[in-house]
């Protein structure tokens, strides 16, 4: 029993950290000189190695199409999305697309409107029938432990945010995070994603070694991280005032961004009645 | 990352399990929950015996010196077989380890082995009337006359007292120096003149911890853990002990409750979606509570010290008890009031109901972790 990253793993999530710090949306032309791109396919990593990655992708908000590209995992070097619930992440910025029924498709279509601007969500034209690898069990595996990743990353740094704010911040004279109405709301929020966190890895974990448990863990795990990444936000929207309700500050699109990662692939109470369902079952 | 037990583990847990199978008394088998002292004394006695009570202990203090991974297997399959834990978890989880970090070694000679095989029963004085959640204004004095110390005053919440030979007592040393200073740590014998334990009926109508009265208690001067006036320092290691630990054992008690939840809802159909969903949810926090303590004992593997992540758990797994067994009632809808032999498996979900409550306010209350989580693992700015 060994619940940890290798020191490899934590290296590659330093060097990430510094890169996205510096570049948070990078193209993925960029990624492929880092040998990010193809890293599922390569071999030479696992799906926890890519689970770093996630998760330092969800910490800076990344705007791009890696992570979906990664879990379509489809051969060639066209950049891939995958259809999620009826809609298309990033339909003008790929070149294909994968559909639930393992369709593979050329990126057409109608660009839609969402709360999360960055989402590049659109509407698939149907075209194209040809057969993509693999199988949707597997994708929506590797998509819903994914998902969580992303989810932790975000819960992480928006509890980071509010805890730096709250230190800083004074009113009545004192620092506010001195005040436990706002210090225990946000060991709430923190407690929460680090719970998630452990969710997250075993579900990452179950995929890399195709655990038994694997359907159970990527529907916990993405429920959980998700919910926890949306109560982290608001936490850190209420901790920060009224800045924290402006354009201007970040928080909104972290928020809009967990908003979307709730929903994706089902709300968590569709997750809980698929556990339910298997855990009565047996 | 491999949560999977290495051939190591999976042999270490085969012969847990075979233990218990083996020597776990009928007994103790087909309690419901409660605490039956004297059943369980021959148990703890044989868990001594046979290694398992000090598994993380050095060798020459008379434990295991078995990597912490071995305490979480052993908790889990206590849990997995409804084994009742040692009698001696105060002796094991909070006056072993103080004792092994400050102790004498007369102290440690005296003590320490006599624990594991449960000759020894411990309890602990640290709350008082007007010092619960702030121990450092206990007020029962504690009198340096020479050769000994008189002790004054009295305890709450001391689990075990009735059945106590020692109590790991915290009380006023130097009453003229000022808070975190003033305070002294001593092992007092529980068979000693002036010593009187009372019991508490709890809100489950069983008494399962008590007060202790002291009057002019003579404690002799080799008693003494640490300074005098340096009772704080000790205490706080107790403490780090008592939370920290402390998460496997209640991941694993959750696990057992969490089963049974499950049987509960098969046994009474449930269909109802709402239940299902909050059925699902306490296996996920579950989950969640498991794999969180496995990332902490990487932590406590590192540094064999516990780090202050103990806090969340015990904080996340009271809360989840006590959401758990009102869900419990809620399925057994009206049959919920029956109890104690009338009501589903002879009053369980209502005993466990009850004592849940106590899980948010015993070994810290959520207020005060919270607190501690804000404070030492998010660096918030202290309050007080």
């Amino acid at each position: 029993m060994y619940f940890s990253f290798t020191p490899e793993q934590d290296d590659l999530r330093s060097e990430a950290r510094a890169f996205l710090e510096a570049s948070p949306s990078p193209s993925m032309e960029r990624l492929a000189e880092l040998e990010w791109v193809g890293i599922l396919r390569s071999g030479e990593y696992t799906f926890l190695d890519a689970a770093v990655l996630f998760e330092e992708l969800g910490r800076v908000l990344y705007e791009g199409p890696f992570v979906l590209n990664e879990v379509a995992a489809q051969p060639g070097d066209e950049t891939w999305s995958i259809e999620i619930d009826g809609f298309v992440p990033h339909l003008d910025e790929v070149a294909r697309v994968l559909t639930p029924d393992m369709k593979s498709g050329e990126a057409r279509g109608e660009p839609v409107a969402t709360v999360d601007e960055t989402l590049g969500l659109g509407l698939l034209s149907p075209n194209g029938t040809d057969a993509a690898e693999g199988t949707w069990p597997e994708v929506r595996r590797r998509l819903l432990a994914a998902l969580a990743i992303e989810a932790v990353g975000i819960g992480s740094k928006v509890t980071e945010m509010a805890t730096a704010y709250v230190s800083e911040r004074e009113q009545f004279g004192k620092k506010i995070g001195t005040y436990q109405a706002i210090s225990h709301a946000i060991v709430d929020a923190y407690v929460a994603v680090e719970l998630a966190r452990s969710l997250a890895y075993w579900a990452a974990w179950c995929v890399a070694v195709d655990d038994e448990q694997v359907d159970l863990a990527v529907a916990a795990a993405k429920s959980q991280a998700a919910e926890a990444a949306v109560l982290a936000c608001e936490t850190s929207i209420q901790a920060h005032g009224g800045i924290g309700f402006t354009w201007e500050h970040p928080l909104h699109r972290y928020y809009k961004r967990a908003l979307w990662l709730e929903g994706a692939l089902g709300y968590g109470r569709e997750h809980r009645a698929e556990i339910a369902a298997s855990l009565l079952a047996s | 990352m491999d949560l999977r037990d290495t051939d190591e583990e999976a042999a270490f847990r085969q012969e847990v399990r075979e233990f218990i199978a083996a020597n776990l008394p009928d007994a103790s088998r087909t309690r419901s929950g409660r605490r039956f002292e004297e059943t369980d004394r021959d148990w703890s006695r044989k868990l001594g015996e046979a290694g398992y009570a000090g598994l993380t202990w050095p060798r020459e203090y008379g434990g295991s010196g078995a990597p912490y991974s071995h305490q979480a297997i052993f908790l889990e399959e206590l849990a997995r077989a409804e084994a009742p834990s040692h009698l001696g978890v105060i002796g094991i989880g909070m006056a072993g380890p103080t004792i092994i970090a400050w102790g004498t070694p007369e102290q440690k000679e005296r003590y320490l082995a006599r624990i594991l095989i449960a000759e020894e029963i411990w309890c602990q004085g640290f709350s008082e009337p007007d010092a619960g959640s702030d121990l450092a204004a206990a007020r029962t004095r504690i009198e340096d006359r020479g050769d000994h110390f008189l002790v004054n005053g009295q305890k709450v919440w001391s689990s075990f007292a009735h059945i106590a030979d020692f109590c790991i007592l915290v009380g006023l040393g130097l009453p003229d120096e000022p808070r975190y200073r003033n305070l002294t740590y001593v092992i007092v014998d529980m068979h000693a003149p002036g010593v009187e334990v009372r019991p508490l009926v709890q809100i489950t109508g069983q008494p399962e911890f008590n007060e202790i009265f002291l009057t002019d208690v003579q404690v002799p001067r080799e008693n003494l853990l640490g300074e005098v006036g340096g009772g704080w320092q000790v205490a706080m290691t107790t403490l780090l002990h008592e939370r920290g630990t402390l998460g496997f054992a209640l991941a694993a008690t959750l696990a057992v409750a969490v089963r049974k939840l499950i049987t509960l809802a098969q046994d009474r159909n449930v269909t109802d979606p709402i239940l299902l969903d909050r059925i699902a949810r306490e296996w996920i926090e579950l989950q969640a509570l498991k794999y969180t303590n496995y990332r902490s004992l990487t932590t406590l593997t590192k540094t064999g010290i516990p780090g202050p992540e103990g806090s969340a758990s015990k904080l996340v797994w009271s809360e989840n008890n006590q959401r758990l067994t009102k869900l419990a009632l809620e399925i057994l809808g009206s049959h919920a009031q029956l109890t104690n032999g009338g009501g589903y498996a002879d009053g369980y979900w209502q005993y466990q109901q009850l004592r849940s409550r106590g899980n948010t306010i015993e070994a810290g209350t959520s207020e005060i972790l919270r607190n501690i989580v804000a404070e030492r693992v998010l660096g918030l700015p202290r309050g007080r």
